[in-house]
């Protein structure tokens, strides 16, 4: 088995601070079949495009770090064994259907980190 | 002297034949398509200098095999390798075939392994297409490259980084399932499809015809109706080369000059590979819908199953080439199906579907538009208009051989040059 994050593309994020549970409820509905795929390692939704900075060099700027008609919306990693089986699971996210898509790539290493405790 | 030619002709013979057999078996041995490469290499080589000695074996392919994965498991033993880290994904062979889904008891040849692999949607198309010269066809790289005119030191670049996404990405080594495999064959069908019509024309270049190329395609389609009986659009594509390739001796006149399809000397056509062709294509039309290739090769052969150009059957042409556009809606078809189409309906209606195309963005820039265009336009007598589209057409081709062909036209139109005629 291999890991492969997957990126989701999308003119914004759903998952603004006064977004309704309709506003999000296809991402939510596709959430549950990752989870219930028992493929998914970890997922996580982010918050639109006004809330991101960017830091380019010095230079702290407004907005997502490239700005494009896309940005990442959010993202997760699962466990799949080849890319034939990721690219069957990232192309059922409902981004694909929505004017965007997704972005497959294979993960190096990481994973949740352990902290020294305090 | 003779026996030492016999045995390196059997050898070129078993690379032109059995290279692709041969290192899709390895590659389920090495795991990886690099080694895989190398012991093949390494198999030929042994073969070059045993054959003299000891005689060409019964069976070429099965020494070379042999020969070639006993050397990868050498190889892997020697690096201590196991198996369960083998960087290519080989699948054992009792999964590759769900009958569950596809009923399909036969186990599939390795071979459709490697091709579907090397043409993998993953990798950009002019890698697909360089892994597969190299690897399904045994080019050499400097010859990859020198047929797509860029420098070696690309096409090796592009070669290397293509096979590290295979491994990095863990693209698999296998025949696609049944609900991937109609899109991944079309991406299959379409890289023999562009090597061939790279080959045919030329895109660039003084030659119009690369034999090389259009003989690689043509193995290819093969290779690839022979592994795919049942599949249509396999079928269909070689029945499309087949009878397309049929012209190839007379698209040139003697000194080097493209002759257009009524000037062409129709009994110089390879009749045995219409036939071929016709066959397949008859098996293709029958039941079901007919897919694009299907479509492609039932015109083309109508258009070379005429006795003459004059007694081509112009409306059964349309209407194969609306078939072809309610499956394929390709402007390029569009404009394609405007030379019929001025033969059954008329000049006015031909040129009209042609202005309407120049409006496609697709369109702009392709050389063929402006050239019907300004063959429509001499036919209806609008001389000076024709001119201006002949001019439009030369500044965009870029073949020297179309070239010509288009200078030529726009010379004979010229009024300073024939002054008699206009």
């Amino acid at each position: 088995m291999a890991q492969y994050a997957v990126l989701i593309y999308a003119g914004d994020s759903a998952h603004s601070s006064d977004a309704t549970a309709e506003d999000t409820a296809v991402h939510d509905r596709h959430a549950q079949e990752l989870e219930r795929s028992g493929a998914v390692v970890a997922a996580y939704a982010l918050t639109p495009r006004d809330l991101a900075t960017s830091v380019r060099g010095d230079a702290v700027t407004d907005g997502p770090f490239v700005d494009t008609k896309e940005i990442v919306a959010g993202f997760y990693i699962l466990e799949a064994a080849d890319l034939d089986e990721a690219l069957a699971i990232a192309r059922l996210n409902p981004a694909c259907r929505l004017g965007g898509g997704v972005e497959v790539r294979p993960v190096a290493g990481g994973g949740f980190v352990q902290r020294p405790a305090a | 002297m003779s026996d030492h030619a016999a045995v390196a002709a059997a050898i070129a013979d078993a690379h032109r034949r059995e290279w692709t057999r041969v290192l899709a078996a390895t590659v389920r041995v090495a795991g990886d398509l690099d080694l895989a490469e190398e012991c093949v290499q390494e198999a030929y080589a042994a073969a070059l200098r045993g054959w003299p000695r000891d005689g060409v074996p019964s069976s070429p392919a099965a020494w070379l095999t042999t020969t070639a994965r006993r050397r990868a498991v050498d190889a892997l033993r020697r690096a201590g390798t196991l198996r369960s880290k083998l960087p290519l994904l080989v699948e054992p062979e009792e999964s590759v075939t769900d009958a569950r889904d596809d009923g399909a008891d036969a186990v599939p040849d390795d071979r459709l392994r490697l091709i579907f692999t090397c043409c993998h949607p993953a990798l950009a198309q002019e890698a697909q297409v360089a892994l597969t010269l190299r690897l399904v066809c045994g080019v050499p790289t400097p010859d990859v490259a020198k047929a797509f005119l860029v420098p070696e030191t690309t096409m090796a670049a592009r070669v290397t980084r293509a096979k590290k996404k295979i491994t990095g990405a863990r693209i698999p080594y296998r025949v696609p399932r049944p609900a991937e495999l109609p899109d991944r064959l079309r991406a299959v069908l379409a890289v023999v499809h562009l090597l061939f019509t790279t080959g045919h024309t030329a895109p660039s270049g003084p030659d119009l015809v690369r034999a090389d190329l259009v003989d690689r395609a043509l193995h290819l389609a093969r290779m690839l109706h022979e592994l795919m009986p049942d599949e249509p659009e396999a079928r269909g594509l070689l029945a499309l080369l087949l009878v397309t390739d049929a012209r190839r001796a007379t698209r040139l006149d003697d000194t080097g000059r493209l002759r257009r399809l009524p000037e062409q000397d129709r009994s110089r056509w390879d009749r045995a590979a219409m036939a071929e062709a016709h066959d397949l294509i008859v098996a293709g039309l029958r039941g079901g819908r007919a897919g694009r290739y299907v479509l492609q090769a039932a015109i083309a052969s109508l258009y070379a199953q005429a006795p003459s150009f004059d007694r081509t059957d112009w409306p059964q042409l349309v209407t194969l080439y609306d078939r072809l556009l309610e499956v394929w809606p390709s402007p390029v078809v569009a404009l394609n199906r405007t030379v019929p189409l001025a033969m059954a309906a008329g000049l006015q209606a031909a040129l009209a579907e042609v202005e309407r195309l120049e409006s496609d963005p697709v369109l702009a820039g392709y050389h063929y538009l402006p050239a019907v265009k300004a063959d429509l336009l001499r036919r209806t007598g609008q001389l000076a208009l024709a001119r201006q589209a002949y001019a439009g057409a030369l500044a965009l081709a870029a073949n020297e051989t179309e070239r010509a062909f288009l200078s030529e036209q726009l010379a004979e139109l010229d009024p300073a040059g024939r002054p008699g005629l206009v």
